[in-house]
């Protein structure tokens, strides 16, 4: 009994973490340029009913995460236009995205009463199922969506892209000193849009994952309930290292798989307390960890070009 | 003449700001193969020309020529890729990374996988080349400052550069490190390439250019020939008035003269832990102006922070007339304090004159009643403060950022020595000032003596200490190397002190 319980969890931590870690890859890029994007939390949002919907109503989840992508970019976009060219305050900024997002995918969610009674199609395993008879592992590994596989290989690539190309040179000197930067022939402001645009995309493919790895339905403004800002804290916590930021995004997803499972089998500590349990830890883990880790010198500073 | 004799040639450069013509038709031409001094007082519009060179700003008039080619200059890329290399006075190195990575930053030729291993191997190459050591894979903010320096050089002459630019070079330099900037301009220059020396030090301009071209508010007073100059007549040209730091003449300090700050076995360790004043005694008597030298980072700016109280010794006492500092001193009357950073620590630079004047005493009467601040009370002081200290500003009521950097440090000695304090300290309160200002505050500071106050006067100018100083300590890795006579002691010797010799 306590080993189907045990399986269980360890299979849903790596669910649940997928979609944080996806997060986290544009956020590290955004944040080491020295642009935090506030966002993330309502473009998952946007992300997790975009994938519902396009994939329910195109039946491809192809055209879902295409669209997912698209709509991330756009968002990105936006967030860039106004936190880099018109240097608005990055946290405003932010909650003012989160909100519209509350708003805007509930009214959309309203009018889509289909998707309400039916399920879309959800990611399918990345290997055959025979595999998930292997003891033990099987069902934890090989029962996974190969979205899962995806999120745990691509910080691997990220932190390759951040450390080993020209890009990411460019956006680790960006982030510390921008005007180093500018004098040495690179345009800040452009590196800046990417790394945002890159961060939009990647937290609506991340809602998309997020729906369509699990339940394939979207459940109104409580779906991402603060994975987005969770991200953030863990991108802090990991010293905004793609890698260690996976690793963070993996103790919090384990946390709140906890917490649902400490639920269902009926614990004695109030199911409000074990809901809290993710945030507690998140709470704790930045207290902790945050004076060791090294800032990137303009984090959330607006950048103005020629001043000295 | 032919355009095409010079490396660089500036034709007829205006740049306008609000309220200031920074360059008013500058020319300036640079040679093949030459160093070309460029020398004037702060706000001289050095800087601005060169960034206007570099591409950070578009002049409103005048012309560019490269080899005799007109060229059209619109950002730092524009810059790099016409050969011009550029040493910022305020480096552009990112500190997180690595050398050879702000080496290669930026650079175009490079393949979006960064391959390093033949980058480092150019680098060192350089290295050799020009004897400017650095290890490309130590990062940046790890290494001593003229090390950072050496970063920049070797950044512009990785790009090929034509024409290296090194804005004040030597301020963050030790001797040693100068010879060997030295040594690397005539290699520079040696293979034909052309440097621009911008610096108001005259000694170096006469030792490394070979010609010199004088600006004085954004006008060219003149360009001769190094080897026709002499520096007492680019100091004419510089500031339009015979000038020398000379030694003030003063009465002795009595012998009973009470003592106000005393220092026993002091023991400072900085934020990372290095061992930042070591065993260090002091006393500074009433009426005496104690010179601290030493270069730059040895422990001054630790000194008059445990003084201060900012921050607490690890051992040791601190006495001022007899009290123990145990916290931060906040009785202006007790302690004057000019520190180093008038930017970061002295000035909050958005607040205006008058704010900036109270900003130790907001909360006492009549600048304030019953919380509620006295802007009439606060304003008359302003008026007051401007006059007596001579503050050159629009108003008090302007942001104190607008000042010039000399009337800037007049506000902070207006608020800081007005109160009549017992002990001064003085951290580096001219650096950064053109000679005038340099001046004004030499005579404040001769007053204090005057009244009585015990002053302790820190300056990595060595000229300066010796022209001010009854007495003069040697600061070196912490230590104090000594205690000379200001009357009788010898530039030379301090000079080694300054290096760690004791004598």
């Amino acid at each position: 009994m306590t080993s189907v319980i045990l399986i269980d969890w360890l299979e849903a931590i790596l669910r649940w973490s997928a979609p944080l870690i996806i997060c986290s890859i544009g956020e590290v890029y955004a944040e080491r340029s020295g642009i935090i994007n506030m966002g993330i939390e309502g473009i998952m949002l946007c992300g997790a009913l975009c994938g519902v919907a396009v994939c329910y109503y195109a039946n491809s989840q192809v055209a879902a995460l295409l669209a997912c992508l698209v709509l991330g970019a756009v968002l990105g976009l936006v967030v860039a236009f106004l936190t880099v060219s018109r240097r608005t305050n990055q946290v405003v900024t932010g909650l003012m995205v989160n909100m519209l997002a509350t708003g805007g995918t509930e009214i959309v969610f309203s009018m889509m009463a289909a998707t309400r009674h039916n399920r879309a199609t959800t990611f399918s395993p990345l290997f055959p199922e025979a595999m998930q008879q292997i003891p033990f592992i099987g069902k934890i590994v090989f029962a996974q969506p190969w979205s899962t596989w995806v999120a745990f290989i691509l910080p691997f690539i990220a932190g390759f892209i951040l450390y080993k190309t020209r890009w990411g040179l460019n956006v680790r000197a960006i982030g510390d000193n921008p005007q180093a930067a500018e004098t040495a022939g690179i345009s800040v402001i452009k590196v800046k849009y990417q790394t945002v645009i890159l961060s939009g995309i990647f937290a609506c493919l991340a809602g998309g994952v997020l729906t369509l790895a699990s339940s394939g339905y979207f459940a109104a403004g409580g779906m991402v309930n603060g994975r987005g800002f969770i991200v953030m804290a863990a991108v802090v916590v990991g010293g905004w290292d793609p890698i260690k930021t996976m690793l963070v995004c993996v103790l919090f997803g384990a946390a709140d798989a906890a917490q649902l499972r400490l639920q269902t089998i009926g614990s004695a500590i109030p199911n409000q307390f074990l809901q809290m349990l993710p945030y507690v830890i998140t709470i704790i883990a930045l207290t902790i960890m945050v004076k060791r880790s090294r800032v990137p010198k303009t984090w959330g500073a607006a950048y103005d070009g020629r001043k000295d | 003449m032919d355009n095409k004799a010079y490396a660089l040639k500036m034709q007829g450069i205006t740049k306008r700001f609000p309220g200031t013509l920074a360059n008013d038709h500058i020319t300036i031409e640079c040679e093949h193969g030459k160093v070309l001094g460029l020398l004037g007082e702060n706000g001289a519009g050095k800087t601005t020309l060169m960034n206007i060179l570099y591409g950070l700003f578009r002049p409103d008039e005048g012309q560019i020529f490269i080899d005799g080619e007109e060229v059209e200059i619109q950002s730092p890329s524009d810059a790099i890729n016409h050969g011009i290399g550029m040493v910022h006075q305020h480096f552009k190195l990112v500190d997180t990374l690595t050398v050879i990575e702000n080496v290669v930053l930026g650079l175009p030729t490079m393949k979006q996988v960064l391959d390093l291993a033949p980058a480092k191997e150019k680098l060192l190459k350089l290295c050799h080349e020009y004897e400017l050591f650095v290890d490309p894979d130590a990062e940046v903010w790890r290494l001593p400052v003229g090390q950072q320096q050496w970063v920049e050089i070797l950044k512009a002459l990785y790009r090929d550069c034509k024409v290296l630019v090194l804005d004040e070079p030597t301020a963050v330099l030790t001797p040693s490190e100068s010879n060997n900037l030295c040594r690397a301009i005539s290699k520079i220059t040696a293979q034909g390439k052309s440097v621009i020396f911008i610096s108001h030090k005259l000694r170096e301009v006469m030792e490394i250019t070979d010609n010199v071209t004088v600006l004085r508010d954004g006008k060219v007073i003149g360009t001769i020939a190094t080897k026709d100059a002499t520096q007492l007549k680019l100091a004419e040209m510089m500031v339009g008035r015979a000038v020398e730091i000379e030694r003030r003449p003063r009465a002795k300090v009595p012998a009973d003269s009470e003592p106000v700050l005393v220092m026993k076995d002091v023991n400072v360790y900085d934020e990372r832990g290095v061992h930042a004043l070591k065993n260090f005694n002091l006393t500074v008597h009433a009426g005496e102006i104690v010179g601290v030298a030493g270069i730059d980072g040895n422990g001054q700016r630790e000194l008059a922070e445990c003084i201060s109280g900012l921050i607490k010794p690890q051992s040791g006492t601190i006495e001022i007339k007899g009290k123990p500092v145990t916290g931060v001193i906040s009785d202006p009357s007790f302690l004057g304090f000019i520190p180093e950073d008038r930017h970061k620590t002295g000035l909050v630079l958005d607040f205006t004159v008058a704010e900036n004047l109270i900003i130790k005493e907001y909360m006492k009467a009549p600048f304030a009643k019953k919380g509620i601040l006295q802007y009439k009370e606060i304003g008359s002081h302003a008026n007051e403060m401007i006059d007596k200290f001579h503050v050159k500003t629009s108003s008090k009521d302007v942001a104190v950022k607008t000042l010039s950097g000399g009337n800037q440090q007049k506000v902070v000695i207006a608020r800081e020595l007005n109160p009549e304090p017992i002990l001064d300290i003085a951290s580096q309160p001219t650096r950064g000032l053109d000679l005038g200002a340099v001046m004004g505050v030499h005579d404040v500071l001769m007053q204090e003596r005057e009244r009585g106050a015990a002053v302790l006067f820190i300056s990595a100018e060595l000229q300066e200490v010796m022209a001010l100083s009854d007495r003069i300590i040697v600061l070196y890795s912490g230590e104090n190397m000594g205690d000379l006579d200001g009357d009788t002691a010898d530039q030379a010797v301090i000079g080694q002190m300054m290096l760690g010799k004791r004598i």
